[in-house]
């Protein structure tokens, strides 16, 4: 069970606050579909995504990416019970999506490499710290259910 | 898994910029890395790893040195970082896992200083380049 110190908290809380969740859902989502193009298989039915420029500019990876970082949000407001929070979609990544719990790492990475970009030396190392934490907190509680 | 012409190019031109900055960026990403993974500084029981000391600098500066090589010699990595890679082999032996966090370190202290540069596909030319150098590095531990 993962315990977020007061500090880990306002780390991530704080920085929370200043992100435009659709914005950085699309990006993150896109660039994980251009980093790790293997990704893609899960998304066959999202029309082209032949290029970068494709992929980024795409509307339903926008869409799904807001998606994703807003689940992500409801998870920062429950940071003690990430299990509880991501039970039932963990049970849907397994037995509706069969999505492999590596590529909810992979997606972890790529949000801490935005949120490098956009906030640049607020990013210190231990705010990153705290964010690695709450993103391996997330990828473990959406395999937990996994059988 | 090899670097495309356009990724070449990208890492060749990012470079020039990243090398002007080279050392404070080499500090930055062993910082991360024991800030984030402090598993990572078992490997280090002689340093001071404390912000700031003179062991993270010059490590720091070390490293970033050496991934400088392997950019100079783009076509030929494993020409480049053979003595570095026997030094991991047979000396070093650094668990191969910690190549991964490392490489995520770098990519973390690059996008953070060069945001507007670091676009998708320089990502992904940088994420393919490190692993690449990671290979080279651990091609000799058996």
């Amino acid at each position: 069970m993962v315990h977020f110190s007061a500090e880990e908290k306002t780390a991530v809380t704080s920085l929370w606050g200043k992100v435009n969740v659709e914005e950085a859902g699309g990006e993150a989502l896109g660039r994980l579909l251009v980093v790790y193009p293997w990704t893609q298989r899960f998304f066959d039915n999202f029309g082209n995504l032949s290029s970068a420029s494709a992929i980024m500019g795409n509307p339903k990876v926008k869409a799904h990416g807001k998606k994703v970082l807003t689940s992500f949000g409801d998870a920062i407001k429950n940071m003690d019970n990430l299990k509880g929070v991501f039970a039932k979609l963990s049970e849907l990544h397994c037995d509706k999506l069969h999505v492999d719990p590596e590529n909810f790492r992979l997606l972890g990475n790529v949000l801490v490499i935005i949120l490098a970009s956009h906030f640049g030396k607020e990013f210190t190392p231990g705010v990153q710290a705290a964010w690695q934490k709450l993103v391996a907190g997330v990828a473990t509680a959406l395999a937990h259910k996994y059988h | 898994m090899s670097l495309t012409k356009a990724e070449r190019t990208i890492i060749l031109s990012m470079w020039d910029k990243i090398s002007t900055q080279a050392d404070a960026i080499g500090t930055e990403a062993l910082e991360r890395l024991f800030t984030s993974y402090p598993q990572t500084k078992t490997y280090f029981p002689h340093f001071d790893l404390r912000p700031g000391s003179v062991h993270l600098r010059v490590h720091g500066a070390k490293v970033v040195a050496a991934l400088g090589d392997a950019v100079k010699s783009i076509d030929n990595v494993a020409g480049a970082l053979t003595k570095l890679s026997e030094l991991h082999a047979y000396i070093l032996r650094v668990d191969p896992v910690n190549f991964k966090l490392l490489s995520h370190c770098l990519l973390v202290t690059v996008a953070s200083h060069f945001p507007a540069d670091f676009t998708a596909d320089a990502h992904t030319a940088w994420d393919k380049f490190l692993s690449i150098v990671s290979c080279v590095l651990t091609e000799k531990y058996r």
